[in-house]
């Protein structure tokens, strides 16, 4: 069978590999040597070895800021989604009429695309505010917690779906002994429920965290970084480096890399943290 | 027991019922100031639109008018269902190819997919951008391309997952029985992928339609392809006039056709998205 | 196995050179059918006047058949539009400078415009951005600003038998001390004159506090340079930091929002507010006469809107006129290809040459043209260009020139816009708002160098 599809390999991979060489692998490779160029178009380059990196972080905060914004956030949001979602699914995994209903509502949100979300949110935050004299761009915390508001509006019910499938795949009567042994309902999820829906909850964790640390639509549309960018994330930081200046396109490809390696490294070790978990349990 | 239980229940219904309610409010505040003049929209953001405040349909009018948006529709959708529709056909096949023929060049690639998948846009927005401007692909069919490019990683990752469970013994009966591959690949495998192809369309679908920055780009404000996301931020940023009114009608535009898709297909969206996750 | 790469390799790279060709055969095809025609993509910068574009271009695309596009880039984005824009194949055709700084960055693309007749039109030929020999940006407006006031409400003021100064009108107001002592007055008594506040609010949302950033700050600026007898720096030195610190906080603290809001306003809330005779004063310039009148509910009275230079408590201010120049410089891009150029340069000539281009930068533009194609009855009539026409040719008043086009770049604007924003916010001392001025003018003169 091998040698029979040896010959098919242009029909069968060469329409993706094409697609995926213009739009992912030289854009990729480029972007890199770029980030060690002083450059305004891509035709004229000019070596400069790490100074880009160096600008990052020497010209101003700016990046460090959103490095621990965007890292803040992350934390609060995946805590926070995902304590939602998973109260959310057992509640809903009782069984209660009507469960269907509510399940297709949480979730809508979700389908809402970021930008669109983004403007919904300033206005709403900015109305309840404004009862208070206070507005969304007020403080920094207005538009940190106005994102983590809004993320959890749009991501519960993404998670929540992933936990009750889960959840719903918990053996109804390896529960049901733990109760005849005594367990009480806490006791029944600490050990039993928790431990099996363990993959669900490593998938869910990487979800939210890698959707927070990338997030940009959402940040762009409900503050896009103000007041004075306090309130940037990395990915708005970088482009706004990129495309807000002259002169600082290296500079921007350069904190694009460290971005990159910076989402890479967390998405590995998550993975490896949370399937060695999985083992043990 | 029983009726601590009941109680408990009670309990919990009237949580979700608060929820729903949470959960619907932000769509209805957009409804409803969407029927409102724009300058008590920020004074006024809770109240009932009537008398000076009303609003009828001008805002909407507005709103289409400025952004064209119905075009800005018919490219949303024609980008969108292109775009996944080449993304199922080309990322099957490839998915299939590199899991049954194993060499180091198939692994290889398979590796190179799962790496782009941590690879974030910023990375290689500016080459990107530039290399599709080049090749002359800022226009909708180039858009295709491109999505089919960088949607590639997860989609052949889910795919290949797909693909490891299936029995190979079928394909090399089929073979033998001489039988093409690609006849194979279509009579044979593709049925059998099914619930992997829809999952697969409901999480592209997702994604390219809500996509900002990638259209915004590549096509850019100068044609007439804008996409939905890229005419809200426009009509948001250009007209300085900041018509908040005009937005809240867009925002609503925007959202209806989303729901209408997720009510019809919901059972599908939510198998899909679940699916997604457990092979993800 | 490498040679499998290879062949990979090289299949691409075919493939590659093939959609390439692909492509240049298309647009090739595309130029052929149009090859004595350009076409036009203009990159507007004026939000407020989209919609009259757009309506230009339908014009004259209807009358000479060619493809006219305009985008307008949103507040404050202008550069960081153009710059994603003309990075792209089908990139702007005519786009504009704000002056010399906006120059440095885009000399690239800008074409000598030296032998076009838009030049030999230009009255004052010294108002063009040249570089040696070449001519690289036309201005194509002359705009003023000040403080725009509803005289029926400042009457009103005026005829209280309680108030707490000795002049009768307006006009009368020459001095910084005198508009303070009017201005606290009449918030004390706004309640008496049917107002919500004097001014009108002080709009401080990112993208819109352009008023500030760049239209207050000049008069500092302005000083400091007459001062050392220089229109440019490396180093400021904000001497007049306190004065922009009078003006600022007179209209913040007598405005009908409070201050801590105020970073949720736009211009047009303030220009609104302003048509809705909620308030009697707003800073702005000519070109908010549209937004005005077009407000619904407006009931400013058009005879009743004047100009009211911006004091800031100078020595001599009496003599002070409006802010008066131009921003707005047209350039053609160099790298796009001649027939586009010479397309370009079509359109803007018709547009301030035909009949109907000059009547619609006249009535509907309201533009204050810099050129010698308008006759003296050509020019726009509502009441802000009048009073903008006639401070210009009162020559006992000297008139503040515009030298924020030397401001380091956007982004010290953007800074400096978001620094008044913290202040109005009471999180940011005025000593250190200062201090980050100065220090941002610096480190962004070196680094867009």
């Amino acid at each position: 069978m091998q040698r029979t599809l040896k010959k098919y390999f242009i029909v069968f991979t060469l329409p993706t590999l094409i697609a995926f060489a213009i739009a992912f692998v030289i854009p990729f490779v480029y972007g890199i040597y770029l980030s060690f160029c002083s450059f305004t178009t891509v035709t004229d380059t000019k070596w400069v070895w790490f100074d880009n990196y160096i600008k990052a972080f020497s010209n101003n905060k700016e990046f460090l800021n959103a490095l621990w914004f965007t890292a803040k956030f992350a934390v609060v949001a995946l805590v926070s989604i995902n304590v939602f979602a998973f109260l959310l699914s057992l509640a809903l995994t009782r069984k209660i009429k009507g469960t269907n209903i509510f399940r297709t509502i949480f979730f809508m949100p979700n389908l809402i695309g970021g930008i669109v979300l983004g403007y919904i949110w300033q206005c709403i935050i900015n109305g309840v505010l404004s009862k208070f004299d206070l507005y969304l761009l007020s403080d920094s915390k207005y538009g940190f917690w106005g994102l983590v508001i809004l993320m959890n509006w749009q991501m519960v019910g993404y998670m929540m779906v992933i936990y009750i499938a889960a959840l719903q795949n918990v053996p109804s009567d390896l529960l049901d002994a733990a109760k005849v042994d005594g367990a009480g309902a806490m006791q029944r999820l600490r050990y039993i429920t928790i431990p099996m829906v363990m993959p669900s909850i490593t998938i869910c964790t990487f979800l939210t965290l890698s959707n927070s640390f990338k997030l940009f639509d959402q940040n762009l549309a409900l503050t896009a970084g103000a007041p004075a960018k306090q309130t940037q994330m990395l990915a708005l930081d970088i482009y706004n480096t990129f495309y807000g200046r002259n002169g600082f396109e290296g500079v921007g490809q350069a904190k694009a890399v460290m971005f990159f390696v910076l989402v890479a490294v967390i998405a590995f070790t998550q993975l490896r943290f949370t399937r060695s978990r999985e083992v043990e349990s | 027991m029983i009726r601590k239980e009941k109680i408990c229940n009670f309990f919990i219904y009237i949580i979700l019922i608060a929820l729903v309610v949470l959960f619907f409010a932000p769509v209805f505040f957009v409804i409803l100031n969407s029927f409102k003049e724009k300058l008590y929209i920020s004074s006024n953001p809770f109240s009932i639109p009537k008398g000076e405040m009303f609003a009828s349909l001008t805002n909407y009018t507005n709103g289409i008018e400025k952004t064209s948006f119905f075009h800005a529709f018919g490219w949303s959708t024609f980008i969108t269902v292109g775009s996944v529709l080449v993304i199922l056909l080309c990322t099957a096949m490839t998915a299939w190819y590199i899991t049954r023929v194993k060499s180091k060049l198939t692994s290889f690639l398979y590796y190179m997919f799962v790496f782009s998948m941590v690879v974030p846009f910023q990375m290689v927005m500016f080459t990107m951008s530039k290399l599709t401007d080049m090749l002359h692909m800022n226009n909708p069919l180039g858009m295709i391309v491109v999505y089919l490019g960088f949607g590639a990683g997860l989609s052949v990752f889910m795919f290949a997952g797909f693909v490891k469970s299936i029995p190979v013994e079928i394909e090399e009966a089929a073979l033998i029985d001489g039988c093409s591959p690609i006849k194979m690949f279509f009579t044979i495998i593709v049925p059998i992928l099914k619930p992997t192809v829809i999952t697969v369309a409901i999480l592209n679908t997702m994604w390219i339609w809500n996509d900002y920055l990638l259209p915004y780009l590549t096509i850019g404000l100068s044609t007439e392809y804008k996409t939905i996301p890229v005419v809200v931020q426009y009509l948001m940023g250009s007209y300085g006039a900041k018509d908040y009114g005009a937005l809240m009608a867009l925002l609503v535009l925007a959202i209806i056709p989303i729901i209408i898709f997720y009510l019809c297909c919901q059972k599908y969206i939510i198998k899909g998205v679940v699916a997604g996750a457990v092979k993800g | 196995m490498k040679k499998k790469l290879i062949s990979m390799l090289m299949i691409l790279v075919v493939a590659a050179i093939y959609l390439t060709g692909c492509g240049d055969s298309d647009s090739k095809k595309a130029s052929n059918d149009g090859t004595k025609k350009g076409k036009v993509y203009y990159l507007s910068f004026k939000p407020e006047s989209d919609q009259i574009w757009q309506n230009i271009a339908k014009e004259y695309q209807k009358e000479k058949g060619i493809e006219v596009k305009v985008v307008t880039a949103a507040n404050g984005t202008y550069e960081q539009t153009l710059k994603s824009e003309i990075a792209k194949s089908d990139a702007p055709t005519l786009f504009q400078i704000n002056g010399p700084v906006g120059y440095q960055n885009w000399k690239d693309h800008c074409l000598d415009l030296k032998d076009t007749d838009l030049y030999s039109w230009l009255i004052d030929k010294n108002m063009a951005v040249k570089d040696g020999d070449g001519v690289y940006g036309i201005p194509y407006v002359v705009e003023g600003y000040g403080i725009i006031y509803n005289e029926e409400i400042m009457d009103k003021y005026f005829a209280l038998s309680d108030k707490a100064v000795d002049i009768n009108s307006t006009s009368e107001i020459k001095s910084f001390d005198m508009l303070k002592k009017v201005a606290e007055d009449m918030t004390a008594k706004k309640d008496k004159l049917g107002i919500e506040g004097v001014f009108a609010s002080t709009s401080l949302l990112p993208g819109d506090d352009w008023r500030w950033q760049t239209h207050l700050a000049n008069l500092p600026i302005y000083y400091e340079y007459k001062d050392k007898g220089i229109n440019d720096t490396d180093k400021l030195e904000f001497k007049y930091a306190e004065n922009f610190k009078n003006i600022f906080d007179l209209y913040i603290n007598n405005s009908c929002t409070k201050p801590q809001m105020l970073g949720s306003k736009s211009v047009v809330d303030s220009m609104a507010e302003f048509a809705l005779g909620k308030v009697a004063m707003v800073q702005n310039g000519n070109w908010g006469w549209s937004q005005i009148a077009e407000t619904k509910g407006n009931v400013v009275k058009e005879d009743k809107v004047k100009f009211l230079p911006i004091y800031t408590g100078m020595p001599e201010e009496e003599k002070q006129g409006l802010c008066i120049g131009t921003e707005n410089f047209f350039c053609i891009n160099s790298k796009a290809s001649k027939e586009d150029q010479q397309a370009s340069i079509d359109f803007i000539q018709w547009l301030y040459n035909s009949d109907y281009g000059k009547k619609t930068v006249t009535n509907d533009l309201k533009f204050i043209s810099p050129f010698s194609t308008f006759k003296d009855d050509e020019k726009p009539t509502d009441p802000l260009a009048k009073e903008v026409i006639k401070y210009m040719s009162d020559t006992s008043l000297n008139t503040v020139s515009w030298n924020f086009t030397s401001f380091p770049s956007q982004t010290f604007k953007d800074n400096f816009g978001a620094g008044l924003l913290q202040y109005a916010n009471g999180k940011e001392s005025w000593d250190d708002l200062k201090a980050a001025v100065i220090k941002d003018w610096e480190a962004e003169k070196t680094a867009t160098k």
